[in-house]
């Protein structure tokens, strides 16, 4: 009987996923208003905890895909994957101002740059405070902590060791993740409640999932102008990181 | 149709990513650039010329509007499939290495933003 309900978990993937996930949306929204009064949104609870599942998820697995590397819950790899996840990013971008967009270019701009090079420096420094001195390694590093796609892509074309590849993809994720769990509470404190500043943090922080999500749980009206200006900085990365930023690297550290 | 706005919404993502894996491989970067942004204008610009037109109904939007309600649900799904463990594994480095540009980063939004708004109200 077990069997044969873990048979039909695993052929529905997809169906399975919209049921964890909607078990665990719920639970977080009622977690919100009991513990915290709705203080912390129950999505960023439900964010948290779909990290949690996808620890334990990898815990068990031994895999790269969290939960979803359990054969009953790999729907929810189909459902959180890039293709539903872009398909519903850009869903999101109806019935958003075509004014508010233009207004804030420039800045933008300015704040994917930033967001870059700022990012790519503080891992350059950390991998320096670690014992690494060649260039190739520092800014492999660097690039992770841009994000943990810029990292991988940049190691390659630089030829960086695979220790210094899986650092660099780590140093990536732990962005991500700090970026999904801490935007919701500074959230007031640096003023990310309208349009204009959701783009801006978008070019600065840059990542992704660590955006998106970190949006959905501020305010899911802010998403697509964070998500808009995000959307470069991953590709804005992959063309720093190997060139201007690597030659910078190479002459202060020649290694 | 709920159809109409869903495969209108595909359109608009699969070109998008389309133009944005472009950009990438004329600019020589292993990425998509900009892919999801040029699908939100898209759908922003088409939808608001086929409105005014009234060849987008209220129903046709429908099945857009399910899919932009969607996206929690989904950005939950992404969060739990994380690699969690990884970013763990790699220890301090890692985790400073991560962490210390995200604090500095969190501190130049304000910054940068008030820039842009000092610009707009100056320009206006």
């Amino acid at each position: 009987m077990m069997d044969l309900i873990h048979q039909a978990l695993i052929r529905n993937g997809l169906l399975t996923g919209f049921i964890v996930v909607g078990a665990l949306i719920g639970i977080s929204y009622v977690l919100s208003a009991r513990l915290t009064r709705g203080r912390l949104h129950g999505s960023a609870i439900a964010i948290f905890g779909g990290l949690l599942l996808a620890y334990v998820g990898g815990r068990f697995s031994g895999g790269k895909s969290g939960i979803a590397d359990l054969p009953a819950f790999a729907g929810i790899g189909l459902l959180g994957g890039a293709m539903l996840r872009d398909f519903s990013i850009v869903a999101t971008a109806y019935g958003a101002s075509f004014d508010d967009l233009k207004k804030s270019g420039l800045p933008v701009v300015l704040s994917l740059f930033a967001g870059v090079t700022v990012s790519f420096i503080c891992g350059v420094g950390v991998a320096f405070a670690f014992g690494y001195r060649d260039p190739v390694s520092l800014t492999t590093i660097g690039a992770g902590a841009v994000t943990y796609i810029v990292g991988p892509v940049t190691g390659a074309a630089l030829g960086a060791s695979s220790e210094v590849m899986a650092l660099s993809i780590a140093a990536g994720l732990v962005k991500a993740i700090l970026v999904m769990i801490v935007t919701p509470l500074i959230a007031k404190a640096i003023g990310l409640d309208n349009p204009h500043t959701a783009m801006i943090y978008g070019g600065t922080l840059g990542t992704n999932s660590g955006v998106s999500a970190g949006l959905a749980a501020t305010d899911p009206k802010l998403v697509p102008y964070g998500v808009m200006a995000a959307t470069f900085y991953t590709g804005l990365g992959c063309f720093l990181a190997p060139s201007v930023l690597f030659l910078a690297t190479r002459w202060l550290f020649p290694g | 149709m709920i159809i109409y706005g869903v495969a209108l919404l595909a359109f608009c993502a699969l070109l998008g990513l389309v133009v944005g894996d472009t950009l990438g491989l004329l600019l020589g970067v292993k990425a998509n650039v900009g892919g999801v942004g040029f699908s939100m204008i898209l759908l922003l610009v088409l939808t608001d010329a086929l409105t005014k037109r009234g060849g987008f109904k209220p129903v046709s939007a429908s099945g857009v509007i399910f899919w932009s309600g969607m996206y929690i649900p989904i950005v939950v799904a992404m969060a739990a499939q994380q690699n969690v463990v990884g970013a763990l594994k790699g220890g301090p480095l890692a985790f400073l290495a991560g962490s210390i540009g995200v604090v500095f980063s969190f501190a130049l939004v304000p910054v940068i933003a008030r820039i842009g708004r000092g610009k707009r109200e100056g320009g206006s």
